[in-house]
């Protein structure tokens, strides 16, 4: 990000950049991706106590004397590796975006 | 005295004081001492979050869970993981785009109050003493029966050493420190993993088998619910978990090591990467410890099974192997003691002395020399409490600090960096109520008061009946916060949100 290049004091800058397109954009994008996904990891991640503590279906067996208790828990990885790099690929798009709405604002000086 | 445990410790200390050595000719400003000049690159810095995160509480405590209650033990892996999500999707770019220092800095950024820099800078150094205290009782504990100094002279050595690092080599000695423990524990780790796995003639379900008989628990060992039996019990230990991570003071100052968001994030992915491998291995441990150590020895040698990784190392490598884990749980206390040091050295000269006292205008000798004195206040204190704690139980200490980080930092940092009405009266009302509820809510718990004599701190019914205060504490600072904005008299001031709003999703007017 060339942020320090650009030279934004005023409080007038940041309101107009606030209320510009291109940072519209880049929120309305941010928002359509982490909202949802935040929703489902703590769903996903709670799943698992509440399973445990009131039902005993995670203790039947997944393989040998593995049962889907682990199988969740493992699962727990999983998905936290996998939403770690997805939000790596997103915030690539997120930064050409703000760098956007950087060059924008430097232009609007 | 074993040898060479001995030789391993020294080696140690050896190696952490070059580093210091080296990190102090780099510390002659303020940057240079809170942040390491915000130059550390993204692997490195993920190392260091790893270094500093994953404390003798997860490398000794977990190994000792697993063992003891089998899947209930895990739960702690699994939280102290996904936590990782909140911190890179919620926190972590917003964060180092908006603070400088501390996370104080990151909440002056929106409301420019001297009360609010000083409640956040009262949390820091609340949350990084209880977390302190926890690492030294163990620590004490752990040289006390390896090279047979007495808890006293053990706490002194690692206060010691952790201010000798702090005061000399700043956020450089503190980080390289936490990188160095970062390798050796995972190498050590892996090491006993391959041992265990070996053992179980490398198949995971033969492991899984064996456990049904191998403790005391039998079948249930591998089920849920052997030490939570209560339901709303469990969800509030995992609220704790989730949630506290991301307003941990130590942790989130790593965020303002690296030059830019981008490089945040790519160290939390790192990190996320090191420290789940790390839990994974936790079951090698813990299942390893319960079937070559037994129960009853894990037991005698502390009843909480904070040795059983160690012990299991003996088992399974004999001498050296047991040197070389008990040389890696030293590190380990080392980076996270080192780390807690230099944060509420931080909020005290940065926030306290520089931002509310000075008004932001004392010279940079001056702000390192006061951040000096600071860590040898906060060592000095924090020294003398350990000293006074042996007895305590240290998870409980270290569940403290995650529920009051999750209840009184978490909410004023989520509702600084997105909600537009948030005002400086929400922002010390969620502070206050999440401190007082969570401290409260332990106060009156099952960790300070049993029926059983010698089982908490006194004898008598718990008024709250869960062992961990999150389920009630974390939604009142949320509610404190919420209502402590809509009750005020304070209109927003959005145009101070845009601001906030535009630097935190850009990072134009980053202060390097």
């Amino acid at each position: 990000m060339e942020a320090q290049k650009t030279n934004i004091n005023s409080e007038s800058d940041y309101t107009s950049i606030a209320h510009s397109a291109a940072f519209q954009k880049l929120l309305s994008e941010k928002k359509k991706f982490i909202i949802p996904v935040t929703i489902f990891f703590f769903c996903f991640y709670f799943a698992l106590p509440i399973l445990t503590s009131y039902s005993t279906i995670l203790n039947h067996k997944f393989f040998g004397s593995i049962t889907w208790a682990w199988v969740f828990a493992f699962l727990q990885f999983v998905m936290t590796w996998g939403l770690c790099m997805l939000y790596s690929k997103k915030a690539a798009r997120f930064d050409e975006l703000a760098n956007e709405v950087v060059e924008q604002g430097g232009h609007n000086e | 005295m074993n040898t060479p445990a001995f030789i391993m410790f020294l080696g140690i200390v050896l190696v952490t004081l070059v580093i210091t050595y080296y990190a102090s000719k780099k510390t002659k400003n303020a940057s240079e001492f809170y942040t390491a000049g915000g130059g550390l690159t993204g692997w490195q810095n993920g190392m260091a979050i790893a270094g500093d995160y994953m404390s003798a509480a997860s490398f000794l405590g977990i190994a000792g869970a697993v063992a003891l209650t089998g899947f209930d033990g895990f739960f702690y892996s699994i939280g102290f993981l996904v936590a990782y999500l909140v911190v890179l999707y919620l926190v972590a770019e917003p964060l180092r785009n908006l603070g400088k220092y501390t996370f104080a800095d990151m909440i002056a950024a929106r409301f420019d109050a001297k009360k609010i820099r000083g409640f956040a800078a009262m949390n820091t150094v609340a949350i990084s003493i209880f977390y302190m205290i926890a690492q030294l009782v163990g620590a004490g504990a752990l040289i006390k029966l390896l090279l047979g100094l007495n808890y006293t002279t053990s706490v002194l050595i690692v206060g010691v050493l952790m201010t000798v690092y702090v005061i000399f080599g700043g956020m450089h000695a503190t980080s390289w420190v936490q990188i160095i423990k970062a390798i050796l524990l995972m190498g050590g780790t892996f090491l006993i993993s391959i041992i265990v796995l070996a053992k179980f003639n490398w198949s995971i379900t033969e492991m899984f088998d064996q456990m049904k008989t191998a403790t005391p628990l039998k079948e249930s060992f591998l089920n849920p619910g052997v030490k939570y039996k209560i339901g709303l019990d469990t969800i509030s230990l995992n609220m704790g978990l989730v949630l506290g991570t991301a307003g941990l003071p130590h942790i989130l100052v790593r965020f303002f090591t690296v030059k830019d968001a981008k490089t945040a994030r790519s160290s939390v992915v790192y990190a996320t990467w090191i420290i789940g491998i790390f839990y994974v291995m936790t079951i090698f441990l813990g299942f390893g410890a319960a079937a070559f150590v037994g129960n009853s020895e894990i037991v005698a040698a502390n009843p909480a099974g904070n040795m059983a990784a160690p012990l299991l190392a003996k088992a399974i490598g004999g001498d050296m192997l047991f040197a070389f884990i008990s040389a890696v749980a030293f590190a380990t206390i080392l980076a996270v003691v080192a780390g807690l040091v230099l944060t509420a050295a931080s909020a005290f000269a940065h926030d306290f002395y520089n931002e509310i006292l000075r008004k932001g205008k004392a010279s940079e000798k001056q702000q390192v020399s006061m951040a000096r004195w600071a860590a040898i206040g906060v060592s000095i204190i924090s020294i003398i409490l350990a000293l006074g704690a042996q007895t305590l139980n240290v998870a409980f200490l270290v569940s403290l600090a995650f529920a009051v980080a999750a209840s009184a930092n978490l909410p004023v940092i989520i509702y600084t960096i997105y909600w537009k009405r948030f005002n400086t009266t929400g922002a010390v009302w969620a502070m206050v109520v999440g401190l007082i509820s969570a401290v409260g809510l332990v106060l009156i718990s099952p960790n300070v008061f049993s029926p059983e004599a010698g089982k908490a701190i006194f004898v008598g019914n718990p008024i709250f009946p869960y062992t961990t205060p999150g389920i009630v504490s974390i939604p009142l600072g949320f509610i404190a916060g919420y209502l402590g904005t809509i009750f005020s008299s304070q209109k927003a001031d959005v145009k101070k949100f845009e601001e906030v709003l535009v630097k935190s999703n850009t990072g134009i007017g980053i202060k390097g």
